[in-house]
């Protein structure tokens, strides 16, 4: 073995919160190292700032540091724990960046940290388009023709001998943030503008457009011997134009004939040794001209990817795992095969199945935005579909999406906007595989479509035979045909229900299974009910079958059980008799619902696994670590649907199924699964049930007495009116049905409220409204907990930065409270506990609380994990969600010896919210009742301030030294920014207000200079920020504006990368920690295994 | 679509049905299974699957259709095909026709709809067996019955069937007045003529030798060895091929006569063609390798080829002779251990009767199986996989150097040129 033993301590470093391409997949990748570098007996450290991660768990790691990772607090690391390597191909771009910063500023040198897995001129060949550009040349490989631009000018002279579209891509941007196709030289202007002040050189480069080329990624493997593999190839469904991230992807490639498969193998193994890849995991991206087979390369990664992890989960080879033991000096044929356990893992898996990515968009959260997909990533998670043909898989994925849709259309919910129909199939948008599939259902052809979109023809052949399949199955039922959404079809598809079910045979239904047609899509098709057709499917002996990913194709036999459902002759899958428990994972990451429940599901498997279960995973998330078949002792990678864990309920048989740890996602099956006699783990449904039914508990409160604000339902607008004038303005405002992308919001008087229901919300006795008092001005509070139906343990108390009406997700928050007073933290306990005991949780629950005026009201009640588990763990040391296992499985908090609640920690833990605004622009970013962020960080120091400024600068928000800054706040702040504007000013900002603001601050004696709005002529506040005058903006919305002058200050900030807060108490916090951050010594580094005693 | 019923038999009486997707008719065969996930042209064309029913594990076959450029022989020379989904589109930019089209054109009985996880899960624990495939006969006892009648491959010369009856030269017309598609680069200025023995060889071995620098001519595989050395041949290949090795004494023996006086290098049934000659005995596998992901490792520079594969007998090491134990590293591992050689690094070094010592070369990772061997007193190696590929990976292409290397009179022509870069 070639072990490499002159190291013995290794830093490796994470990928920081999630944000728009760089998610989960980081996680799982960086867990894999840290685990399997501490099983060499390394000792292991980690810097990564988000606490919902599995790495920062104090057992991952020797040493683990939930710092920001940037040079500044990784060299803080550095110079405490004194590591002998660095790692850094495994945390993302954020870890890479990271690394190469250190490597050059000289820090890795002065501390003898030698770089591992990438030396610094690699990843410099990887990144850097020009010397990449170069290397390509070196060994024969073409590229796409372009050109470096520094100047808005040498942009346009660029394009314009290349030609229109030209692709724009700045510079060491992550995700391609900043670039976009220019298909006019006004669209170039805008594009360069942007890249240019977004690269971190101000450089960018034009390209010539590649658009509507083939696109196709290998994922590399090579080890320090030159030894090198292809773990998997992976083909776009769309077309070149679309970012990899945004695309459908399939595995394996399906359209390569062998020459050309081994032309690009070739290719890939030439740029891993000519870029100099010593050891580990690369990605390379192709585009191929459809028409003359002319093959470039577009980039490669010369580190773990997201397309990495999606290899890794569609082949059964983890190539993170053995990235680490590569780059400890391992090479491919020592390292055993994980699942043939026989064979090494120097080999190329060959897979017998077929694989399909979805990414999953978050659109209706950023209304105002294009939905155009481009060259920038803005999806914000993925599902992932195993099946033995494309369109099994495509089908099993597009049920997977958790939008509401059970398949690709064919099931009730298809609207297409008739007008621009060839417009929409043009277009790549998240609903143009609606309008593929719509268009074969309307007679069209293969080759139109094709002509449309640029999707392979084959990729479309594919579907339209799926599309024939619904047809057979809808057209021979006499009298039914599929019907249109309206009331007329509805009723034809009543009087036809018994027929359609009993003509479907055997075969056809056995034909639409294998095409991934879903129950539901059935039951649409033929005007049935899903559960009717499961019953006629099993009655016809259409069962499914189970098969393993096994790396081989089957040709040797696989000892890790990792399996998806199909429908073929035989089943693989050998149910052991030991008593198993089921989890059901949280699906694909979408804003509201991230990491933090795949974080709880991991935990619950592994409490489990230690309790003596044989646990049982079903999810269909590629980028987590629960689809890890290491984490459970049986992976199943399947939509989480009712059919389909039905499916596996029936050939596993489980003690019980947990279906409170993976969000909403496994909660809204409760009640389905429950009836169809499976045993539902911990709290029943009737309890969660309980805590969402508002008239049930209200009575509950009651009973309790326990104060909650007043709230009314309308079913009715004049209802609406009556409840408002009844409870009170403001009122938060939250339809049931949601149109146009708008979801709660909080109105300030009748005017605004019957606007808002006229335009954006349904209302009807189906969809009815609810209203809350709005508590303008309370402070927020969440409370995690554990029931074991006989007593309480209170996990973490948090007190929010943001006031009440900042959706709790979006808030900062702290544990300690750091302004609560002792009776109300007491209160707000003793509340927790009877409303868990009175609800009978038995497992995690979360309650919301709001404190005004000395009084604490609840919010919400969620019997089930929540967003702040994996943050209150970290921040307190105690796992809540293993805890929760436990006592789910019977055992009681009083047996556990745990440490006493609401001790001193001896330290602050803030954690704060990580925003997406960059990647959408048109949107507004100001904060509200709707969660728009996608991930979190956390900041730990000995106080509030110290563990505040951490969280900001995790994120990349530059907490500023001093310089401009800009206040602009609405009368209901004017009075409270008065001691935020004089803190700054002691600290050394010059200040700038508009007129309204400048003479609130100068009553106060606060020097302040006045600047024009932007509507009140040049040069304004926005001409201030855009010439870079201006360091931070403390700009505090009122009320429903839009596109109003705080809209371009807000736009303008973020484009230009200005810190930028939009709430009083964030700028307080802020203010707080600029001064912390400018004190000496407030912001050393901690890890989490030495909290015990405390920082104080 | 309508559903053309289809059977497969095997003759332990397990059966598929599925739907034909070639021709008419019934077809005996040993059904093996490949997991190459591209290039079932170049399987269907690659005249080793004489005698065998193949089922590809990739579930979609026929995706980018069929090109004339990417035949590996004169025609189809597989008994049968069964696939999960056939596709009925052809899409890619060489497409000349469909999957449908050319099994058609080559009369192919071919069969979807299968499950072939399951077949080739039956395959991996039974081991490779007789089978029929039918859309005529679809009684599975009938077929089966038919199967367990038919003559398996042991014992059997299929050379003679696939090879070409006379000489032909390598980029001019073959004896039937056929020149392939695409001849690959012809040399301008040949430096080696090689004589290639036909036993169904692959064009793009012709093609890769031809890229070496040599002027190729084909020779049927019953050609003297008189009439080979009239040739005046630099060096002389021995091919892949179909059936059992064993029943092909009339080319070994040629062989016999050769080596020594001329170098030889074989791929696949040329592999074990140089082995028989040398004593060695042959095995059939259980399942045999067939696919383009087995790792083999050059025991002589210590790196592993990915390596492309289609072989159902195996030769054994240990049978050839005593090992040399100072030859051997020093170790005395049994020579039929290759496990042990493999992980020591080590190559060993055995004596043969007849020629002197012979080295194991190449072992692979996954079974531990002699994947090479050469010669130490006479000019001569061989490997049992294919480092042509066509299909499969190209890491191995080296191997064509080391044959021009080893006919320019080096010794180290296994080690010198270790590094497989490629870029077609």
């Amino acid at each position: 073995m070639s072990r490499r033993d002159d190291i013995a301590k290794i830093l490796v470093i994470g990928s920081g919160p999630i944000i728009i391409g760089q998610a989960c997949e980081f996680d799982y990748s960086g867990a894999q190292a840290c685990k399997v570098l501490r099983e060499d007996g390394y000792e292991v450290v980690l810097v990564n700032s988000n606490p919902a991660t599995i790495m920062t768990d104090p057992e991952l790691a020797h040493r683990t540091y939930v710092e920001p990772v940037t040079p500044e607090f990784v060299t803080k690391v550095i110079e405490r724990e004194r590591p002998q390597a660095l790692l850094p191909t495994l945390g993302g771009q954020t870890g890479l960046n990271c690394a190469v910063a250190l490597a050059e500023c000289g820090v890795l040198d002065e501390h003898r940290v030698e770089l591992i897995g990438a030396k610094l001129d690699v990843i410099k060949k990887g990144e850097d388009r020009k010397l990449f550009a170069e290397a390509m040349g070196r060994i024969g490989l073409d590229v796409p023709r372009s050109g470096y631009a520094y100047t808005l000018r040498e942009a346009e002279d660029l394009a314009r001998d290349l030609g229109f579209p030209a692709v724009v891509r700045p510079s060491f941007t992550l995700g391609g943030a900043g670039g976009g196709i220019a298909y006019n030289i006004e669209e170039l202007r805008d594009i360069v503008t942007g890249g240019l002040a977004l690269s971190p050189i101000g450089e960018v480069l034009i390209e010539e457009s590649v658009i509507g080329w083939k696109e196709f990624e290998m994922e590399v493997m090579r080890d320090r011997k030159d030894n090198s593999v292809i773990v998997c190839s992976i083909e776009n469904f769309d077309a070149m134009g679309v970012h990899t991230g945004d695309s459908i992807t399939v595995a394996p490639a399906q359209t390569l004939t062998d020459r050309e498969y081994q032309a690009m193998r070739n290719a890939s193994l030439d740029i891993m040794r000519e870029i100099g890849v010593e050891t580990g995991g690369s990605n390379v991206q192709f585009a191929v001209d459809p028409i003359t087979g002319r093959l470039v390369v577009i980039e490669m990664n010369p580190r773990v990817s997201r397309s990495s992890a999606l290899a890794s989960k569609a082949t059964g080879f983890p190539i993170a795992k053995f990235a680490a033991k590569l780059a400890v000096g391992y090479t491919l044929d020592e390292i055993p095969n994980d699942i043939t356990k026989k064979t090494p893992a120097c080999f190329e898996p060959s897979i017998d199945y077929t694989v399909v990515k979805v990414p999953r968009w978050a659109f209706e959260k950023f209304p105002g935005t294009d939905i155009t997909l481009t060259t920038k990533m803005k999806s914000v998670g993925e599902v992932m579909a195993i099946g033995r043909t494309f369109a099994e898989a495509l089908g099993k994925a597009m049920r997977s999406l958790e939008n509401g849709r059970a398949g690709l259309g064919a099931d009730g919910h298809d609207v297409f906007d008739e007008n621009k129909f060839d417009a929409m199939l043009a277009t790549p948008t998240e609903r143009r595989p609606y309008y593929i599939a719509e268009a074969f259902r309307r007679g069209r052809s293969v080759e139109e479509v094709h002509h449309l979109t640029h999707v392979d023809r084959w990729f479309l052949g594919q579907m339209r035979r799926a599309v024939e399949v619904e047809t057979e199955l809808a057209v021979e039922v006499e009298g039914a045909s599929p019907a249109k959404d309206g009331p007329d079809e509805a009723v034809v598809r009543t009087t036809v229900e018994v027929d359609g079910l009993s003509i479907l045979d055997a075969g056809r239904m056995r034909r639409a299974k294998q095409h991934g047609l879903s129950d539901p899509q059935i039951a649409y098709l033929i005007g049935s009910t899903e559960i009717e057709v499961r019953k006629r499917r099993l009655d016809l002996g259409v069962k499914p079958t189970f098969k393993a990913v096994d790396t081989c194709a089957a040709e040797f036999a696989a000892a890790t059980p990792y399996n998806y459902k199909t429908y073929e002759e035989e089943d693989e899958v050998v149910s052991s008799a030991k008593p198993k428990v089921m989890i059901l994972g949280a699906g694909p990451n979408r804003i509201g619902q991230g990491i933090e429940f795949d974080y709880c599901c991991v935990h619950a498997a592994y409490a489990f696994s230690d309790l003596g279960y044989e646990t049982i995973m079903v999810n269909c998330n590629p980028e987590t670590v629960s689809t890890d078949y290491d984490t459970s002792d049986r992976l199943y990678f399947e939509p989480l649907t009712f059919e389909d864990v039905m499916d596996i309920v029936e050939a596993e048989s489980p003690e019980g199924v947990v279906v409170t740890f993976g969000g909403q996602t496994p909660l809204k099956l409760a009640h389905a699964l429950e009836d169809a006699d499976v045993p539902i783990m911990g709290t029943s449904p009737e309890a969660i049930d309980l805590a969402e039914d508002r008239r049930r508990f209200a009575e509950v409160l009651e009973r309790l007495d326990i104060a909650s604000p007043a709230a009314g339902t309308a079913k009715t607008h004049s209802e609406a009116v009556e409840v408002a004038r009844r409870i009170g303005f403001p009122l938060l405002v939250r339809p049931s049905y949601v149109l146009g992308g708008r979801g709660m919001v909080i109105a300030y008087n009748e005017d605004y409220l019957e606007r808002y229901m006229a335009e954006a919300a349904e209302i009807s006795p189906e969809h009815p409204v609810l209203l809350d008092r709005f508590l303008e001005g309370a402070i927020e509070v969440d409370v995690d907990a554990v029931c074991d139906t006989e007593s309480v343990y209170v996990g973490g108390v948090m007190e929010h930065i943001e006031e009440a009406g900042i959706h709790s997700g979006d808030s900062a928050c702290c544990i300690p409270p750091f302004s609560l007073g002792e009776d109300t933290v007491e209160r707000i306990v003793g509340h927790t506990r009877a409303l868990a005991l009175e609800l009978g949780v038995c497992g995690l629950i979360n309650i919301q609380f709001a404190v005004k005026d000395q009084s604490v009201y609840v919010l919400e009640v969620n019997p089930r994990a929540s967003r702040t588990v994996p943050f209150v763990s970290k921040a307190t040391g105690v796992a809540l969600a293993k805890i929760a296992a436990e006592v789910m499985a019977g055992r009681k908090l009083v047996e556990m010896g745990l440490p006493p609640e609401g001790r001193d920690l001896g330290r602050f833990c803030v954690k704060e919210a990580v925003m997406p605004f960059g990647r959408f622009p048109g949107s507004d970013s100001v904060l509200g009742p709707e969660m728009k962020s996608t991930g979190e960080v956390m900041g730990v120091a000995a106080d509030f301030p110290a563990a505040y400024a951490k969280s900001q600068l995790a994120i990349d928000y530059s907490l500023p030294k001093g310089g401009a800054a800009f206040i602009s706040v609405c009368d209901r702040d004017k009075r409270a920014i008065m001691p935020v504007a004089k803190h700054l000013h002691t600290l050394g900002f010059e200040l700038l207000s508009t007129r309204g603001t400048a003479r609130t601050l100068r009553a106060a004696g606060v020097p302040v200079t006045e600047v024009l709005k932007v509507h009140e002529g040049r040069p304004n506040i926005v001409d201030a920020m855009k010439n870079g005058e201006v360091k931070l903006v403390i700009n505090t919305p009122f009320g429903q504006e839009t596109r109003s002058d705080g809209y371009h200050i807000r736009a303008a900030a973020i484009r230009y990368g200005i810190t930028n807060i939009t709430t009083l108490p964030a700028a307080n916090a802020v203010v707080h920690a600029i001064e912390a951050a400018c004190g000496d010594g407030r912001l050393e580094v901690v890890a989490l295994q030495d909290f015990g005693g405390g920082l104080k | 679509m309508t559903d053309r019923p289809a059977l497969l038999a095997l003759e332990d009486g397990t059966f598929f049905t599925g739907r034909a997707c070639g021709v008419m008719g019934e077809s005996i065969g040993e059904v093996v299974f490949n997991t190459s996930m591209t290039g079932y042209q170049e399987v269907l064309s690659d005249p080793s699957y004489a005698g065998q029913i193949v089922t590809m594990t990739m579930p979609h076959i026929g995706n980018y259709g069929v090109n004339g450029a990417d035949m590996e022989s004169r025609g189809v020379f597989a008994a049968g095909l069964v696939v999960r989904e056939m596709s009925e589109l052809a899409s890619n930019w060489r497409a000349e026709e469909t999957m449908e089209a050319f099994l058609e054109r080559h009369n192919v009985i071919a069969m979807e709809g299968v499950d072939t996880r399951r077949l080739t899960r039956h395959i991996r624990e039974a081991g490779a067996m007789r089978a029929v495939i039918s859309t005529e006969d679809l009684d599975p006892s009938s077929l089966a019955v038919k199967a367990a009648a038919s003559p398996g491959l042991v014992g059997r010369d299929l050379v003679a069937e696939v090879g070409v009856c006379e000489a032909y030269r390598w980029g001019s017309e073959d004896s039937e007045g056929r020149i392939p598609v695409d001849t690959g680069i012809l040399p301008v200025s040949p430096a080696y003529r090689v004589v290639a023995f036909d036993s169904g060889i692959k064009y793009n071995i012709c093609r890769n030798l031809a890229e070496a620098g040599c002027d190729v001519v084909v020779v049927p595989p019953d050609t003297p060895s008189a009439k080979v050395m009239e040739y005046e041949p630099d060096g002389v290949f021995l091919a892949n091929g179909p059936g059992d090795p064993a029943a092909v004494d009339y080319l070994y023996g040629t062989l016999r006569e050769l080596i020594g006086s001329v170098p030889v290098f074989g791929i696949c049934l040329g592999h074990q063609m140089l082995s028989l000659a040398v004593g060695c005995e042959t095995y059939k596998l259980k399942y045999g390798h067939r696919g383009g992901n087995q790792p083999v490792k050059n025991l002589l520079t210590g790196r592993v080829e990915i390596t492309s594969q289609n072989h159902g007998f195996c030769v054994d090491f240990g049978s050839i002779g005593p090992l040399i134990e100072e030859e051997s590293g020093g170790l005395d591992h049994d020579p039929a251990d290759i496990g042990a050689w493999a992980s020591a690094g080590v190559a060993p070094v055995v004596r043969s009767e007849r020629f002197g010592r012979v080295q194991l070369t190449h072992a692979n990772l996954n079974d531990m199986t002699t994947e090479g061997i050469r010669l130490l007193d006479a000019s001569a190696f061989s490997v049992q996989y294919h480092p042509e590929a066509a299909p499969g990976p190209q890491d191995s292409r080296y191997l064509f150097d080391a044959f021009t290397s080893m006919m320019d009179g080096r010794d180290d022509y296994l080690k010198e040129c270790g590094c497989p870069v490629v870029t077609t």
